[in-house]
């Protein structure tokens, strides 16, 4: 190769030691993470694992650390998760289908679509708390406008029956559960349309070839090949929901409950919010007890994803 | 299907070719010697065919991805200062023989391969080379144009700001005379910290051709480098070849026999990974030895 | 229809409420809506003189996503390249569900491990760091942000088509010259995208400043103190007593509000240069 006057050779030893440098750098970068990991398991089986038995998980809180519990919490989670599950996944699946089955012919609708994608990419960033507000008004209060907690607007038996219901919602197990599905809304409509995007056009085509018309094609056809994609993602979705504790702080509040919830009204508090008042008290012993409460709200989302893991591989076989 | 022929048949086309291929064996040089020798090389007048020397030596070479033999016993000088067009069907293994010269299949982890391949002496398949500088040393333009998305400028400045320090008008010097060579300097001399993506097909390619020149090699390998433009680009390109050939080795892969007809000196054809036969372009198209060869090129198949 | 359009509703619930209390919040004699605006010191809760000006909230709220970005997208961004380009197979398959738990691990874990590793430890490399720290947050924050900007920066650096490798690589380049030269910045808008999303959940993040970064809201630029953050001053109202309907209820929405605010914003940001740069190497 001529050398132009006026540059010189770079070193090659120099450029070889600088690759490898940078190879050995991005190593240690990633290695970061699991060492990450690592810490923060074991800092928490190191703190936690004392107190974990199955009196932890039966027992209710107390003021003592050594008979500390679970119990309430956990149910009041399985209550609000199972509320907004049920609400969150119906609504949820039908706006994939809308967005995702029904494309506009017109550049107005698509316009509106794509201004509804927009607003649910938007929704999606949204901090947990303010939809925690958001719930607090529109559901725990509902405006001020049908009563206030004190004296209801609209009840349906009383505290005592199981089908008690009461309008305003108050700070009970619907209105947190319906805060938790605004939360994750987004996340079940993304992944219910990646879902159905999966689905292969030639199954779609198929049904429309023996005459079926477009809304028995989505309902027999194509809904039923994206139910184990949309149960992934559901299932990831209320992951998430399980850990998120910013809402359900400003439905709930920090309250001393020791019973399950009994009926839809009824109060109630989640594993993390109770993790986070342990872990705010100033004594160490709460701390470990908060370490225990983590360790069992990890071991259920585990058993969460892994199941989301086992759906997407048992059900991964092709659809052509 | 007409019956495969041996790697012999290859050797004994050569041996008896009309024009007999003088090697000068220049292993023992050192490479700043080479540099020079280069140099001296550029400044001489086009050398004429009794003295041509040979630039890539290839012996008995073979190659597989995994299982799959991709070469076969592949045996040709492909002669300095000159352009070998390698023609043949799809899937007869020119590109990959292409990818071998500057060794662009370690990028694909099964690729490996045996027997002789030497670049001015220099074994390309030994494990030790320098496989960045084999890469200076020989330039690749692609069969889709592929610039990075930085300016024009910056494209054609990558390979010497990669291998050299240089100064800003050295660097603008160097830039422009790659440009004029790859006769894209007028259409861009005013443009030059525009996106590259902004150019059209036949524009982008000839600064893949700059950009590939500006690094300073001593082979070019094209591969299929008009088949994704039009006529007028491709013309443009095939007039760009032939001024090429005066400072660089020239391997051109091509699906389309009239260009390899066209623009090249010495053709090499190529069925199922063996190379059936290689010869002079006038003598493979109007005097094919082997009656495969002369089925492709009357285009009986392919 | 009927489905999609509750999204549509859920924004404008969210608009409507913020809006109206953040209105009521004004309306009310201690607050006027230039001295929010303006105003450098915050303590409503203060029975005598109470302030409303919201920057010493921004700012504690600034210190912790600085802290956190610097650590995540660093970070974050290099263990992109290193999973997009260097990984072999078996390490990727080790890296990939460590940085998925670590996604899907509840802020209120980040929160209790700031308060109980990270600053002790701190503290004990430095004194001068207190129990309730800015950087400890920080630092959670980035950990939890991390795994988004790097799956993010990832799938940006894998859609980078091989013939543009193929291409520098055939120019003499070395693995280094090809990431760092030509991949990386193809991929920029993705990763641009990627590090503005990570900044907004850093900027909405809750729990771990409540428990972590502290409750005084000032306007300091110490990282090794406490400060208080938009999203913890909230907490602190709503767990507090609720049902005095004052200017200090309010004031809550009107930081909401604020944040609202800013995520949306970063949200839109993020978008428009997703598409603006979309077709950056064909």
């Amino acid at each position: 190769m001529t050398i132009p006057a006026g540059s010189a050779p770079r070193g090659k030893l120099q450029r070889a030691l600088k690759n490898h440098a940078f190879r050995w750098f991005c190593t240690l970068c990633a290695a970061v993470s699991v060492v990450v990991l690592a810490i923060l398991l074991g800092s928490l089986l190191l703190q936690g694992w004392r107190h974990l038995d199955l009196e932890f998980i039966r027992n209710a809180p107390s003021r003592k650390p050594e008979k500390a519990g679970l119990g309430p919490a956990m149910w009041g989670s399985i209550w609000i998760c199972a509320a907004c599950a049920l609400t969150a996944l119906p609504i949820g699946a039908a706006t994939a289908i809308f967005l995702e089955e029904y494309k506009p012919a017109s550049p107005f609708i698509r316009k509106l679509h794509g201004f509804l994608q927009l607003n649910i990419s938007n929704l999606a960033g949204v901090p947990s708390i303010v939809y925690g507000i958001i719930g607090l008004t529109a559901f725990v209060q509902m405006f001020g406008l049908v009563g206030n907690l004190n004296e209801p607007g609209f009840t349906v038996g009383t505290p005592d029956d199981w089908y008690y219901l009461q309008l305003p919602f108050g700070r009970g197990v619907l209105a947190g559960g319906l805060t938790l599905m605004l939360v994750i809304l987004p996340i079940v409509i993304v992944s219910s349309q990646e879902a159905l995007r999966a689905v292969p056009n030639s199954l779609r085509e198929g049904a429309l070839a023996c005459g079926a018309t477009k809304w028995q094609m989505v309902w027999r056809m194509t809904l039923p090949a994206a139910v184990p994609g949309i149960m992934t993602g559901a299932i990831l979705a209320m992951s998430r929901a399980i850990g998120e504790a910013a809402p359900i702080l400003v439905i709930a509040g920090i309250v001393f409950i020791r019973f399950t919830p009994q009926h839809l009204m009824d109060e109630f508090t989640a594993m993390p919010l109770q993790i986070y008042d342990w872990a705010g008290r100033p004594q160490d012993e709460f701390h470990r007890v908060a370490a225990t409460g983590i360790l069992v709200l990890l071991a259920v989302l585990l058993t969460f994803n892994a199941s989301a893991v086992l759906i997407r591989q048992r059900f991964q076989k092709p659809l052509q | 299907m007409t019956q495969m022929q041996s790697p012999l048949t290859a050797d004994i086309a050569l041996a008896a070719s009309p024009r007999r291929v003088p090697r000068i064996d220049v292993s023992n040089v050192t490479s700043r010697s080479l540099s020079l020798l280069a140099e001296h090389r550029e400044n001489a007048s086009p050398s004429d065919d009794a003295e041509t020397e040979t630039a890539v030596r290839v012996r008995g070479f073979s190659s597989w991805y995994g299982d799959f033999q991709a070469l076969h016993d592949i045996t040709v000088d492909i002669p300095q200062r000159q352009v070998t067009a390698l023609i043949g069907p799809s899937g007869c293994g020119k590109s990959t023989f292409l990818r071998w010269v500057n060794r662009m299949n370690d990028l694909v982890p099964s690729a490996r391969a045996s027997g002789t391949l030497d670049l001015h002496g220099m074994d390309v398949l030994a494990g030790t080379i320098d496989v960045v500088d084999l890469r200076r040393r020989v330039g690749m333009v692609f069969q889709k144009p592929n610039p990075f998305p930085k300016s024009i400028y910056d494209n054609v400045a990558f390979g010497p700001r990669l291998h050299l320090k240089i100064r800003k008008p050295v660097l603008d010097d160097l830039v422009e005379r790659s440009l004029r060579r790859a006769a894209l300097w007028d259409e861009v001399k005013d443009r030059l910290k525009d996106s590259a993506l902004g150019l059209s097909g036949g524009q982008q390619q000839r600064l893949c051709i700059a950009r590939a020149i500006a690094a300073g090699p001593e082979v070019l390998l094209m591969d299929e480098p008009c088949s994704a433009l039009d006529p007028k680009s491709t013309a443009r390109i095939e007039e760009l070849i032939a001024e090429l050939r005066d400072r660089y080795t020239i391997m051109i892969v091509t699906h389309n026999m009239q260009q390899a007809a066209r623009v090249s000196d010495l053709t090499a054809f190529f069925f199922e990974g063996w190379l059936v036969e290689s010869g002079s372009t006038e003598q493979i198209f109007t005097k094919p030895r082997n009656s495969q060869t002369e089925e492709y090129v009357s285009g009986r198949f392919g | 229809m009927t489905a999609s359009s509750f999204s549509i509703l859920t924004t404008l619930v969210i608009i409507i409420v913020l809006t109206t209390e953040t209105i009521r919040f004004f309306r009310t004699d201690e607050v006027s809506f230039g001295a929010f605006i303006t105003g450098l010191e915050w303590n409503p809760l203060l029975g005598a003189e109470k302030h409303f000006g919201i920057w010493p909230l921004v700012c504690g709220t600034l210190m912790v996503t600085v802290v956190a970005m610097l650590l995540a997208i660093p970070l974050g961004l290099i263990t992109a390249i290193y999973l997009s380009e260097y990984a072999p197979r078996t390490l990727r398959m080790i890296l990939k569900p460590v940085l998925e738990v670590l996604a899907g691990v509840p802020t209120v874990v980040y929160g209790f491990f700031a308060l109980t590793v990270i600053t002790p430890f701190l503290r004990e490399l430095y004194g001068g760091f207190e129990i309730y720290n800015v950087f400890s947050a920080g630092l959670a924050v980035g950990i939890m942000c991390l795994p988004i900007v790097c799956s993010i920066s990832e799938d940006a650096l894998q859609a980078v088509p091989l013939s543009l490798r193929e291409g520098a690589y055939g120019l003499g380049a070395t693995k280094f010259d090809v990431s760092v030269k030509v991949v990386t910045p193809a991929a920029l808008s993705g990763i641009i995208a990627a590090a503005l999303l990570a900044i907004a959940r850093a900027v909405g993040e809750t729990m771990i400043v409540a428990l972590a970064a502290g409750n005084l809201a000032r306007m300091i630029w110490k990282p090794t103190e406490q400060a208080q953050t938009m999203t913890a001053y909230m907490v602190q109202i709503f767990l507090g007593d609720a049902s005095n309907f004052g200017a200090e209820y309010y004031s809550a929405y009107a930081v909401a509000a604020t944040l609202f605010v800013m995520t949306f914003l970063l949200t839109i940001l993020g978008h428009h240069i997703r598409i603006k740069f979309r077709e950056e190497y064909e």
